[in-house]
């Protein structure tokens, strides 16, 4: 709560431990080439809504897999699904299916009103 | 009658040299300052790429080294190094005199003491240990905590004591990052409950195999890979380790407690090599490892005539560069004494 | 935790520290936030170890604070220390002590500053022989007050007349120490223990019969850091440094806190009243906060002197339960008397000394 002229930051701290990664777990079991990126930014430099909005692949990856999950659904439905971004990457990753997954996950989660 | 060299350091840059000297028709001296040869080899398990067993290797170079043209003394130290006209004097701790025609230089490396990084916490908390600590758990087949119990989260970090300006080594020692793919996946293969994070700075995935190796990590093995040096490592009141790391791909600190931390130690140039380099007057680079003459077509080649370098005593190698580099040496030495009477 | 392991990291970062024939200078804050603590260093000190400590009236601030607070160039800080050594110079002394962590940190980046840009210095000197007349010779030592403190923490340990030791257990007290981040962040070499693993207070609460309880965020900044906290609006950063590190040491169980710097005593203290107030929580045990003391008000307790006499009245987190655990006599109704009449002239207030 506010007192004084001020409140207590919150910490910008990814806390691991603490965090919930039951997306990137359904990510995994289904496309397991999720493992694969390297973090290059292929998909992210030739993404169309990248190019237009705050919308980064890469960024998305990470931070479902490290379970920033309010983050995610912020950005999830920016995606229009037309997988250029498959064409770039040099891993084979299905990033297009992960997108897709990650929509599926968030609706079947009792946790996240999507 | 056939020509003396001198090979000082009996690890795997020493052995294969002794051996091709010895087959070239050379009679060798194999000076070692351990009891046993073999050099760091002895303390692996299983090497990568293949993640065959370093006692392989250190067969074949045993095989390669049995002759009676080779004089291997070991447990000897060089206290004493001169050249007259032609010839070398070497004196050994045991006051021997030992005069030789040409000298390869095979001192090798050693890992970088992790005590160092303060940060790490090497040598105070528990559950940090090295590398090389870290095969010998294979080796035993036991992975486990101090307290006897087996860790479910590993943390690996890189470059420990490389690419690090404040223990002043500006290099990259190369072997780290391909060591910590491979001891990734040897954790899983032993404990295939635990979880393993790599922190990294780059992955420098150089040499044949390497990428590969990587890939099957992820794919394979699901090792998580986050892009950052670890800044800190602390102690929970539960005995984990609590460490500190930007993912700097997220573009955010990150906290995470494990259960083990295991620091890939550098490779910095040995004090046996400091030691010659003192005594000897062969220059060292600002890396302190031997300074060849030439980087390009003469790595070999020291600023003394007649001594020759071969192995991590030049830079840090993998064992097939280093096996490469000893033959080109023993190449230099046959060149050499082609022209010495 | 190896305790080995930590003493070997120890044994690499040991300073010079003189042994007498001291020029001390203050704090520009300590005398409002803990008013005693200088005070009960000079009595320590001067009575207890009978050593020469002069005070020059004409110090004034070293502009450290306005440096870290980003309103004075370091030029013209470098100028206000030479003045400061031109004092302890005209005095006669060489071993110059600062009661402030960040003084002492800018002393050392600027010894180290001359020390590798001597034109620098010699600019400086210039610019003071023009503005004051003054000369200055190099300090032979430099050394924080509570480096000094840990020097003779033997000798008033020999004198002291409580011991850091729960009475009623006989268990050594779990004290966090909690060292500024100007000590040795910037110049590890320079603080007796380095930065990573310091020993400066570790060494004095062992020396005095307490237990020191190293916890994940020990090295984590209070969260003072001048500009942050001198600006309200970044205040919730800095009550969050604060924060991170109780809720890291809470686990622990800790009786006390001991620092050696005048902003973390501040920080630590006010913010458990601060994170109560807003959210309710207290880090302490039975439902109280942590105390927290300045190295010089622990050494003055174990040594026997009022706890009101070393100011503990103006610490806003409650002292009691740490004297309560010790043993240490105090009338619970003179805390807030200031104007204590009292027989001897040893035990008068110090505050209003």
């Amino acid at each position: 709560m506010e007192k004084f002229g001020f409140t207590i930051s919150k910490i910008r701290q990814i806390d691991y431990d603490s965090n919930d990664r039951s997306i990137a777990d359904y990510i995994y079991e289904r496309e397991p080439s999720f493992r694969l990126c390297i973090e290059c930014g292929g998909c992210s430099a030739t993404c169309t809504t990248g190019n237009y909005t705050n919308f980064s692949l890469r960024e998305l990856h990470i931070l479902i897999k490290r379970g920033e999950n309010s983050q995610v659904i912020e950005n999830l439905k920016k995606c229009m699904l037309c997988g250029k971004c498959i064409l770039v990457c040099p891993r084979g990753v299905n990033t297009r299916n992960i997108v897709i997954l990650a929509r599926q996950a968030f609706q079947k989660s009792d946790s996240y009103a999507i | 009658m056939s020509k003396h060299v001198v090979v000082i350091g009996a690890g795997v840059a020493g052995l294969e040299a002794a051996g091709r000297l010895s087959k070239a028709g050379f009679y060798v001296s194999l000076l070692e300052k351990e009891v046993k040869t073999g050099g760091h080899l002895n303390d692996w398990y299983k090497l990568f790429p293949d993640r065959r067993n370093s006692s392989e290797v250190k067969h074949y170079l045993d095989k390669l080294t049995l002759n009676d043209g080779i004089k291997i003394l070991s447990g000897t130290t060089i206290e004493k190094f001169s050249k007259r006209k032609s010839h070398f004097s070497i004196i050994t701790d045991k006051g021997n005199e030992i005069i030789a025609d040409a000298v390869v230089v095979a001192t090798g490396f050693d890992l970088f003491k992790s005590a160092r990084k303060e940060e790490y916490g090497y040598g105070i908390y528990d559950n940090v240990i090295t590398s090389a600590e870290l095969e010998g758990m294979f080796r035993n087949d036991k992975i486990a905590l101090c307290n006897g119990k087996i860790p479910g989260a590993i943390g690996i970090v890189h470059c420990v004591g490389s690419r690090d300006e404040k223990v002043g080594n500006l290099y990259c020692s190369k072997l780290c990052c391909v060591t910590a793919v491979k001891q990734a996946i040897e954790i899983c293969e032993h404990l295939p409950e635990s979880k393993v994070f790599c922190f990294y700075m780059d992955m420098r995935m150089g040499g044949a195999h390497y990428e590969e190796l990587y890939r099957e990590a992820q794919e394979k093995w699901g090792v998580n890979f986050i892009r950052g040096k670890v800044s800190e490592a602390g102690e929970t009141i539960n005995n984990r380790l609590v460490i500190k790391v930007e993912d700097t791909l997220a573009g955010r600190p990150l906290k995470m407690e494990l259960d083990m931390l295991v620091l890939m130690a550098g490779m910095e140039m040995s004090d046996g090599g400091k030691k010659i380099a003192g005594i000897s007057g062969l220059n060292t680079g600002e890396n302190r490892f031997f300074s060849a003459a030439d980087p390009h077509y003469g790595s070999n080649i020291s600023n003394i005539k007649g001594v020759f370098y071969a192995g991590t005593c030049t830079a840090p190698m993998n064992i097939t560069e280093t096996i490469s580099h000893a033959r080109a040496a023993v190449s230099e030495v046959m060149d050499y004494l082609k022209d010495v009477n | 935790m190896i305790t080995e392991g930590k003493k070997a990291i120890w044994s690499e970062y040991q300073k010079e520290i003189a042994d007498d024939k001291f020029f001390y200078v203050r704090s520009c804050i300590r005398q409002n936030f803990f008013p005693g603590s200088e005070v009960a260093f000079l009595r320590i000190m001067r009575d207890v170890l009978k050593k020469d400590v002069y005070e020059h009236p004409c110090h004034t601030t070293c502009s450290g604070i306005g440096y870290h607070g980003d309103v004075v160039p370091v030029e013209t800080a470098m100028t206000v220390v030479a003045r400061q050594f031109a004092l302890m110079t005209e005095a006669g002394y060489t071993n110059y002590v600062p009661s402030c962590i960040t003084s002492f940190g800018l002393y050392t980046e600027i010894l180290d500053t001359w020390h590798h840009f001597p034109e620098v210095e010699g600019k400086v000197r210039e610019q003071l022989k023009k503005a004051t007349g003054r000369e200055f010779k190099i300090p032979g030592n430099l050394a924080h007050a509570s480096d000094v403190i840990y020097k003779f923490r033997k000798e008033i340990a020999a004198k002291a007349k409580y011991k850091l030791v729960n009475k009623n257990t006989g268990e050594p007290l779990k004290v966090v120490d909690h060292i500024g981040c100007h000590y040795a962040k910037m110049f590890p070499s320079k603080g007796v223990g380095g930065a990573e693993y310091p020993y400066v207070l570790t060494g004095m609460v062992e020396e005095w019969g307490g237990q020191i309880v190293d916890y994940p965020e020990r090295r984590h900044c209070c969260g003072f850091g001048f500009r942050q906290y001198l600006v309200q609006a970044n205040r919730g950063f800095s009550v969050a440094c604060s924060k991170e590190k109780f809720e890291s040491m809470e686990p622990f169980k800790p009786d006390m806190i001991i620092t050696n710097c005048p902003g973390c005593p501040m920080f630590l203290d006010r913010w458990q009243y601060v994170i109560n107030e807003m959210e309710g929580k207290k880090y302490g045990q039975n439902g109280e906060g942590i105390p927290v003391f300045t190295y010089e008000e622990v050494a003055g307790l174990v040594l026997g002197y009022d706890p009101w006499d070393l100011g503990l009245q103006m610490h806003q987190t409650d002292c009691e339960p740490v004297l309560d655990k010790i043993g240490i006599e105090y009338a619970p109704a003179d805390k807030y008397k200031l104007d204590v009449k009292t027989p001897s002239s040893k035990s008068h207030n110090l505050i209003s000394v």
